[in-house]
């Protein structure tokens, strides 16, 4: 048991596998914080993920095939926002719509596109990053440094999303607007504009994380590769208090979940019963073991502008 | 009849656009969208087996379709169906397998009752309570029960005490034949199942409409404050409520393991659950139209399969279509802002 814990490769692993579970959930941070249940995060993942294939094998970037993702990520994210904030329709609906149109549609494609033979083996991938000095160091070198340069963007996004959001003017408004709209239209603030914005951000960052999966950590698309990831990042979102920083750790807590049951593959301890972890933790944290997790006051409810 | 129209019009509609929509995706991957439906219908009711597989997959998703319009009803989200299917399944599976010397007529009802208190407990008990007591948004502590659950059935599978000890293949020992729902049609997967699921339809509309406590539950959905100033008991209710709603659709997983597949197989997810939420929410919640919808979505499911030998076009067309489908009933109010649009417009022409 002490090997497994003393082995870089676990923690290596924890935040590779925190990465795609922490992206979409600071996106679901600013998405929540601005008054909208986003649960079309998984969907977007895997359309984003999917179409980061395509360009990226039809450019030859995969840069071209990061942006490409994120630019379609933030278009599935609009239609959801207009239907969701435009129409008042049920957030909670829409979003399983979007996540079964998404597993269907990517899925389609793959096969209309591909054929029976998936996607192209000579698909490139996102670069690596070896950080000069820390490589170098032992243990620490060999969990830090090497990662997909998402996982770095990821590091960077947590700390611009937790400046935004607490520190600056735009953050404060876009939180006003998910705990009482009423108040932050009479105080002259475009309820909807903000909500819009939340969600756009979330697609954003939920298609960075669909991106990983499919050119960061592999160089292909499965049908259904997110497999969840969206509603654990939901979950995650909410373990960490509708916090960036919350979020990260609690991305990082299911990410070491995984990894472990990575490791104890062939051991005789259960894989299946670590893996529940991360979703009964969740439930306390509802329920209020240690300090409850209380969504924003507005969350879910669809807003009208008073005329 | 005027109503029963009113209450059609929005998924005829919705039903409608999902498939031009697919009509234009297919198009545009090279396909004849034409051919393609024709062989989608023919696979779901082109025979008299094609119609019998359709009505089985059907079983399902009115059962688990039933348990989500009830907590619907009583305005509570449990999208956790999935889960308790999950539950209800390895519950019924492992009554059918380890109790012998049982005639049909006890071994049958003692799983299915059995496996309805396992599913309406996983729903009511911790995110029924967490709900009624501590708030804690039921959306979320269903959806993560679900997964609780489905890794459950993985330990249990994976080498652990239900699994199969004559094979190295995940799966549970097949069920006792005492245990066994007939099948109806021969060569077909349609059990007798069909006549659980259309008498627990009936059932279910009996109890919301009929009956105080479905009224009550209707109530404390409808407007929670105005029902606990009737003195009704909100959280009991709410906890009852999905309660009775993880009861069906665990009702489901039972008659699914004894009416269909006889042994439980290792597998992420059934699907029943999601599609249950769409069958809830085109019918509308209402328990007949279940019926309906639920034959809709198995008409999709098993005349894809059709569609994709036939035509060449890949199956997942089908879940393109679901999903527009659930996006255009959400999203009803589309047609009022087209409407304003066009009011709008003929105003301006009248001015000018």
């Amino acid at each position: 048991m002490k090997e497994i814990f003393l082995n870089p490769q676990l923690w290596a692993a924890t935040l590779a596998m925190a990465t795609p579970l922490a992206l979409p959930a600071l996106g679901g941070t600013f998405s929540e914080r601005s008054g909208v249940v986003n649960i079309a995060m998984e969907g977007i993942m895997l359309i984003a993920a999917f179409f980061a294939v395509v360009f990226a094998h039809m450019t030859g970037s995969a840069w071209i095939g990061l942006s490409g993702a994120m630019i379609v990520g933030l278009i599935v994210a609009l239609v959801f926002a207009w239907a969701a904030v435009s129409l008042t329709a049920n957030q909670i609906i829409l979003g399983m719509a979007i996540n079964i149109f998404a597993s269907g549609i990517t899925a389609y494609l793959l096969n209309a596109m591909y054929g029976f033979t998936g996607t192209p083996v000579d698909t490139p991938m996102l670069p690596t990053v070896a950080i000069p000095g820390i490589k170098s160091i032992p243990f620490l070198g060999q969990i830090l440094s090497g990662h997909s340069v998402i996982v770095y963007l990821m590091i960077i996004i947590l700390f611009a999303a937790d400046y935004f959001l607490f520190h600056t003017n735009l953050g404060l408004r876009l939180r006003s607007v998910g705990e009482n709209p009423e108040a932050a239209e009479t105080a002259g603030i475009n309820v909807i504009k903000l909500r819009y914005l939340g969600v756009a951000l979330s697609g954003i960052l939920s298609a960075m994380g669909g991106a990983y999966l499919s050119i960061g950590a592999l160089n292909s698309f499965n049908p259904d590769m997110t497999s969840g990831r969206g509603y654990i990042a939901l979950a995650a979102m909410i373990f960490g208090k509708w916090t960036p920083f919350g979020s990260f750790g609690a991305a990082l807590l299911f990410g070491f979940a995984t990894a472990l049951s990575m490791q104890l593959q062939n051991t005789a301890f259960s894989k299946n019963i670590i893996m529940m972890l991360p979703y009964i933790l969740t439930i306390l944290a509802l329920v209020g073991v240690g300090g409850k997790s209380v969504p924003p006051a507005a969350d879910g409810v669809p807003y009208t502008p008073k005329k | 009849m005027k109503s029963i129209l009113k209450e059609l019009y929005i998924p005829v509609v919705a039903v409608l656009i999902a498939i031009i929509i697919g009509s234009i995706i297919m198009m545009v991957t090279g396909f004849n969208p034409v051919i393609a439906y024709i062989s989608l219908f023919l696979g779901a009711f082109g025979n008299v087996n094609n119609i019998a597989n359709t009505l089985a997959a059907a079983v399902p998703l009115i059962l688990t379709g039933l348990g989500v319009a009830i907590s619907f009803k009583a305005g509570l989200f449990n999208i956790g169906a999935e889960g308790q299917y999950w539950i209800g399944a390895i519950v019924g599976v492992w009554i059918g397998y380890s109790f012998t010397g049982l005639p049909w007529y006890i071994h049958i009802p003692f799983a299915l009752v059995a496996a309805m208190i396992a599913g309406g407990l996983w729903a009511g008990l911790i995110p029924g309570l967490a709900k009624a007591y501590t708030g804690a948004n039921e959306v979320i502590t269903t959806m993560m029960m679900s997964y609780i659950a489905i890794y459950f059935s993985h330990f249990l599978l994976e080498f652990g005490p239900m699994m199969d000890k004559s094979g190295t293949i995940p799966q549970s020992p097949v069920i006792n034949d005492s245990a066994v729902i007939p099948f109806l049609i021969r060569n077909t997967q349609l059990s007798y199942g069909i006549f659980i699921a259309l008498v627990a339809a009936i059932f279910v509309y009996w109890l919301m409409f009929k009956t105080t406590w479905g009224f009550e539950m209707r109530a404390v959905g409808y407007n929670q404050k105005a029902a606990r100033y009737a003195g009704m008991n909100v959280p009991l209710n709410m906890v009852l409520s999905l309660g009775l709603s993880g009861a069906f659709a665990g009702l489901a997983g039972a008659v699914q393991m004894l009416g269909v597949q006889h042994r439980l197989y290792d597998s992420f997810t059934s699907g029943y659950g999601y599609t249950a939420i769409v069958v809830a929410l085109l019918a509308n919640n209402n328990p007949i139209g279940v019926i309906f919808a639920a034959i809709l979505f198995a008409a999709l499911g098993t005349g894809s399969q059709y569609m994709q030998l036939n035509a060449q076009v890949p199956g997942q067309m089908a879940d393109v279509i679901t999903g527009l489908i659930v996006f255009f009933v959400a999203a009803y109010r589309i047609a009022e802002v087209i409407k304003d649009r066009l009011a709008k417009r003929q105003k301006k022409e009248v001015k000018a």
